[in-house]
Parts: C-alpha cells; sequence; structure tokens
C-alpha cells in the first residue's frame, strides 16, 4: 500500500446493536452487539480483507456500511461524505457506487427471474436506458464475468454454483461501483471452482479500478486476495495490518490462535508447525464478557484483562491492536 | 498381516427418472488397524456415498450396490442381513456426521443418546451405561461432562456437540471411525480443537479412522493414506507424502494448485481447473476428468484409465500419461 492513497471509505466507531431477542416485549434481554465500536479506514483500489469467526460480526459491519442496516452509532464516510446524514433520495444515489456480492449464490439470484433481467434490475432502478442499450450492457457484462453473452434468457437453476456467482458479480458491476463488498463469495463454493472465481474478482478489480471488502472465514483465501487484513472478534476489530504484517508478525493473541489454526495443505509444514490450541467457544455477543472480550480464552490473560478493555490504537507503524499485553 | 478393511470394485448406482447416476465406480483399496485415511474429493464425487454403501445406509429404491466386496476383518459387509447389519453398526464401525445439528435428536437428552448404543449393543445397565457415557464425554474434553449428561443438543455449542457426537461414534470401541466432513461446519479455531482431539484419541484407542472431507489442509495434518476421488472413481491413492510431494495425477495437482499457499509471492495467480466436474447422469466413456485436463490426448477420452501402482511405492495413479506429466514438472 502506498502513502499517497486516497481513503475511500472511513469508518470511525461504528455500532450496531439488534434488540435482544429473548423476552424482548419486556425489554428484559440484552441488545446483542453485533458490532461494537468499529474504526477502520479503506483506500482506493485496495483490497481490505475482514476475517473472523461465526457470529464475530463481519457480515454486519459489510452489511452496515451499504446501509443495508441502520447503525447504532458511528459514521460511516463514503468519498468523504457521512451516509448517516443522508437523505433517502441521496442515499440511492451514493448506493450505485456501493454494491455488494453475497455469500450464498442459490439464495441470492430469484429462481423467477432470467438471467437478463437479474443482472438489468440495478439498471431498471437507477438508469433510464432503453432496452436495446440495455440488453447490450447486460451481454457486455456476461462476457467480462466468463460467461456467454447468449445466457440472457436462461434462469439461475441453470447454472452451477460458480457460475451462479458469477452472475451475482455481473449484477453488482452493473452500474460501475466503486467499492464492492464481499461477502463470503467464495465459501459455498468447491475447491476448484474457489480459485476460478477469485482469479475473476482480482482480474476486475485490476481492469476496473475497484475497491473490495473481502469478508471470509478462510484465512488462506484472504491473504491471497487482500492488501490489508482486519480481523474481527466479538464485534471488535482487535487487529488489523498489512497483509504480510498480520501473517509474519501478528501480535494479538487471538489473531496468532486463529493463523496457526488455518489447516496447511502440506504434510512437512503441517508437521513443523507450532499450533495453538484455544480452549473453550465464542461468548454469547449478548453477555459478552467484561474487560477484554478475549479474556475468556485468552492464553495469556492478565489480571487487567479481567477489569479493563483494551484500546483499540496504532502500535507500529500502520498496525493497529486493541490487547493490554502488546507494549 | 491382513487388512482391516478391504474394498473390492465397489459400485453404486442411483436409478432416478431421469436416467442412472452412477455414483461409485469399481471403487477398490484397503485400510490398516490403527491408519487415517483422508477420502478427498469436491461436492458429489462419491466420497460420503460410498461410505454409506459400505455401512449399507444407501435408500433402496433408488440407490442400489450394483457390485462389489467390502470385508472388514473378514467378513464381507455387503452379504449380510438388516440384523446382522445392525450388530456391525455402531460397534465395529461407526460414523460422525457433518451437520451435529441435524445429527443429534433435539427431543432426547445428550446422555440418553450416548447411552443407546451402550444398552444396545454392549449387554450394560442403565446405571453402567450411565457412568460410561459419563466417561465418554469426560474423554473428548467436556468441561463437568458427568453434569451435563442431562443437558440437550441445544445447550451445547456447535463444537460440544460434535464432540458428543465423536463420544458417541467412540461408545462401542470401534475398529473404524467413518468421520464425514466432521468439522466442515465449524470454526477453524473450533476445528483445530477437534483435530488435536481426534489425534489423542486415535493415539489412546488405537481404531482406524476414515476421514471424508474437501479439505486438503485438513487431511494433511492428520491422514496416513489419502484417496483422492473424482467422478465416483479413486484417481489417485498414497501415503501422504507421495501425494501432496509427488503428485502424479492432473486432478490433484490441480487441485492443490487452486489451494492459495502461505509462501507465494503477493500477485501469484491462483491455477484454477477449468470447466465443472461431469453430469453423473452422463459420465464420459474415457476418463472422467478428460474434458478439463489440460494434459489430454485422443486415448483419454476414449479409454478409462485404470488405477496403476507405481513401482516400489505406496502410490497408484489412474492416468493413462502420468509418466509424462510427472517429466513436465507441473507445479
Amino acid at each position: 500500500m502506498k502513502a499517497d492513497m486516497k481513503k475511500l471509505v472511513e469508518v470511525r466507531n461504528l455500532k450496531k446493536y439488534f434488540p435482544g431477542s429473548e423476552s424482548s416485549f419486556f425489554h428484559t434481554g440484552n441488545d446483542v452487539k453485533a458490532v461494537d465500536d468499529v474504526s477502520f479506514d479503506i483506500y482506493e483500489q485496495e483490497t481490505l480483507g475482514l476475517v473472523g469467526e461465526t457470529g464475530c460480526g463481519k457480515t454486519t459491519v459489510g452489511r452496515t456500511m451499504l446501509h443495508l442496516y441502520r447503525p447504532t452509532a458511528g459514521s460511516i464516510l463514503f468519498n468523504g461524505v457521512d451516509l448517516i446524514t443522508l437523505g433517502e433520495k441521496e442515499l440511492r444515489h451514493q448506493r450505485r457506487k456501493m454494491q455488494m456480492i453475497f455469500q450464498d449464490p442459490y439464495a441470492s439470484l430469484n429462481p423467477r427471474m432470467t438471467v437478463g433481467s437479474i443482472i438489468g434490475s440495478p439498471l431498471d432502478v437507477h438508469t433510464k436506458q432503453d432496452r436495446k442499450t440495455k440488453q447490450d450492457r447486460v451481454q457486455e457484462l456476461l462476457e467480462m464475468v466468463g460467461l456467454n453473452p447468449d445466457f440472457v434468457n436462461r434462469y439461475p437453476h441453470e447454472f452451477s454454483g460458480g457460475q451462479r456467482q458469477r452472475i451475482g458479480i455481473a449484477r453488482a458491476l452493473a452500474l460501475n461501483p466503486e467499492f464492492v463488498v464481499c461477502d463470503e463469495p467464495i465459501s459455498s463454493l468447491d475447491v476448484s471452482i474457489q480459485a476460478q472465481v477469485v482469479n475473476l474478482l482480482e482480474d476486475l478489480q485490476k481492469k476496473l479500478g475497484l475497491t473490495y471488502l473481502f469478508i471470509a472465514h478462510d484465512l488462506s483465501m484472504v491473504r491471497h486476495i487482500s492488501d490489508r487484513i482486519a480481523v474481527m472478534y466479538l464485534g471488535k476489530v482487535v487487529e488489523l495490518a498489512d497483509r504480510d504484517e498480520i501473517f509474519l508478525n501478528s501480535l494479538h493473541p487471538y489473531t496468532q490462535a486463529l493463523m496457526s489454526a488455518v489447516p496447511v495443505p502440506d504434510p512437512d509444514l503441517a508437521d513443523k508447525k507450532h499450533r495453538i490450541i484455544l480452549e473453550g467457544d465464542i461468548p454469547n455477543p449478548a453477555d459478552p464478557p467484561v474487560g477484554c472480550n478475549f479474556n475468556t480464552r485468552c492464553p495469556i490473560a492478565v489480571d487487567k484483562c479481567f477489569k479493563e478493555e483494551p484500546v483499540y490504537r496504532e502500535t507500529a507503524d500502520k498496525h493497529w491492536i486493541a490487547c493490554h499485553l502488546v507494549k | 498381516m491382513k487388512h482391516l478393511l478391504e474394498v473390492k470394485n465397489l459400485e453404486t448406482r442411483f436409478y432416478m427418472q431421469d436416467g442412472v447416476v452412477k455414483a461409485v465406480n469399481n471403487v477398490s483399496y484397503t485400510m490398516d488397524r490403527g491408519e487415517i485415511l483422508g477420502v478427498v474429493g469436491e461436492s458429489g464425487c462419491g466420497k460420503s456415498v460410498h461410505a454409506l454403501s459400505m455401512m449399507q445406509l444407501i435408500p433402496y429404491p433408488p440407490g442400489k450396490i450394483t457390485n462389489g466386496e467390502v470385508w472388514l476383518d473378514g467378513q464381507d459387509l455387503l452379504t449380510l442381513s438388516e440384523e446382522e447389519m445392525q450388530k456391525v453398526r455402531g460397534r465395529e464401525i461407526a460414523m460422525i456426521f457433518q451437520d451435529p445439528m441435524t445429527s443429534l435428536n433435539p427431543v432426547y437428552t445428550v446422555g440418553f443418546q450416548i447411552m443407546e448404543a451402550l444398552l444396545l449393543h454392549n449387554n450394560m445397565s442403565r446405571r453402567e451405561a450411565r457412568d460410561r457415557a459419563g466417561e465418554l464425554l469426560e474423554l473428548v474434553g467436556i468441561p463437568g461432562a458427568k453434569d451435563r449428561l442431562d443437558d440437550y443438543p441445544h445447550q451445547f455449542s456447535g463444537g460440544m456437540r460434535q464432540r458428543a457426537m465423536i463420544a458417541m461414534g467412540l461408545s462401542c470401541e470401534p475398529k473404524l471411525l467413518i468421520a464425514d466432513e466432521p468439522t466442515t461446519a465449524l470454526d477453524v479455531t473450533i476445528q483445530a480443537q477437534i483435530i488435536d482431539l481426534v489425534k489423542k484419541l486415535q493415539d489412546e484407542l488405537g481404531m482406524a479412522i476414515m476421514w471424508i472431507t474437501h479439505d486438503l489442509g485438513v487431511v494433511a495434518e492428520l491422514a496416513h493414506t489419502i484417496n483422492v476421488m473424482y467422478a465416483g472413481s479413486i484417481v489417485e491413492t498414497g501415503k501422504i507424502h507421495n501425494i501432496y510431494k509427488d503428485t502424479k495425477h492432473p486432478y490433484t495437482i490441480g487441485l492443490l494448485g487452486s489451494l492459495p499457499r502461505l509462501d507465494d509471492a503477493p500477485g501469484t495467480e491462483l491455477v484454477s481447473i477449468p470447466g465443472l466436474p461431469p453430469d453423473l447422469l452422463a459420465l464420459p466413456e474415457g476418463c472422467p476428468f478428460a474434458a478439463r485436463c489440460v494434459y489430454r490426448i485422443d486415448k483419454c477420452l476414449a479409454e478409462k484409465p485404470p488405477l496403476v501402482e507405481i513401482n516400489g511405492k505406496d502410490h497408484a495413479v489412474a492416468c493413462w500419461r502420468w509418466e509424462e506429466i510427472a517429466g513436465m514438472g507441473s507445479r
């Protein structure tokens, strides 16, 4: 990452709480703090990887950034414009520039619409193109994602998982967005197809100058595609740094454990690897522990970790971390 | 020593409305006592169906085992009646499934579900079975095991449920434990816990384990031997080092290439396998992988290559051109 790069998205102290589901009628259930005070920047044309385990809030961050959820608190600056202050009309205008690729290519395409109308629907909503222009654009998009342009009149069920994901990508690109949130775009695909889709995403980024937020739980794929990586745990970003810095010089005990838990497809390395096995499970986000939220599983926690919440701060150049034990 | 398990020419078919699905095609291999075998392949490659066939758990109709023998400790399982098979399942071969939430019964306590197999197979009294169930839960690392016997599955987390499943699988000390994608639904840190647990248990108890997965990383840490399956056939099999370090089959080469490696330079493009796996309703005449293979020649399309042993090594490959391809230094 170059120093002179422009910030495209700035997220500041973002919070998203969902009302507690249990006995919410009497408002006795705690709010689920899905995203709790998260701040980071995304620079133009970079890929920020966002990793974490189930329920850590990574998808909620992505959705809240696109305003699919209304944030509880905090601000999201896109090109310097605070999305939260915008009215509906202005927000819609901004939305053209931000798109999303969803995790499940089976659930995110309407089975009763043809591929042409799926890819064309963003054009219907945001532009007033005539049929011919629209048709041409749809075919151009299909070609761009490596599908046969003659497929416009087919239905989603005629395609395999990988091809469906390509359709989802074409739809996201229809309006020439600047920023795309990729929410686990490959985790439901087979291994040999995953590589095809990742290569496509990388090609498109180069060609169209896209900026990605790449949400995933597969660390090896995130390392492959990202420039910088943010690690989330229980609603908070615990560490954020350059890709190589995270992998070679991670400081947070959770990041270290997460890295060491990634299975390596190489028996020699697997034997040599020092593995940190975390005890226990992820705590309930409606009832997070007092102090550092990782203290229930942290192998090196000290007294302070159970009392005080660590501050998220920049310890070294562009290396952000939230841990008491890191100097 | 005789093998623990010997599968010979196993063939499973599903007779559907639009044709015959050739799910398992002429699969043969052996497993020794205490061996961990990784069965690797993508969805629909027949890895789970072949294991279910061994257990005679294929629903008929539409499924049918059309050929083959499955010898477990001197007994051909495919010739057994349903009653005899029930004595084998759970006692000789146990199975752990992918999704611990759907494979545990939500209306019975975890303790009861573990006791069930013990009461059925081991002639234990309820009290003995309950004590044993407590021991088993402790063995798989559930804190306060004895107090959790009366919990229901929903009171357990995903990782704990999978541990409870493993406890159930181990309850009758089977000779062979089949684990069908047991960690796919779990997070990486929990997956690491389960792998660690299985390794420990295998050391202590010495049963053979068949680990079915799509993840080449998981089995690299665990298995002694690997079967790579594609479109219902084994395309490459051998000792783990041969598979990862001396890869022969173009499909295995492609699979390993499509995984990002931690030592890749930034900007390295992943080697992807073009195209899609074949439709099992209409398998091609020749090599099932031919349509996607970069090394394809006319012979590959015409004739299916047999699994041939590579001399002097625990390694076999089903490819007409493996010797030439090995010389090309593909990776």
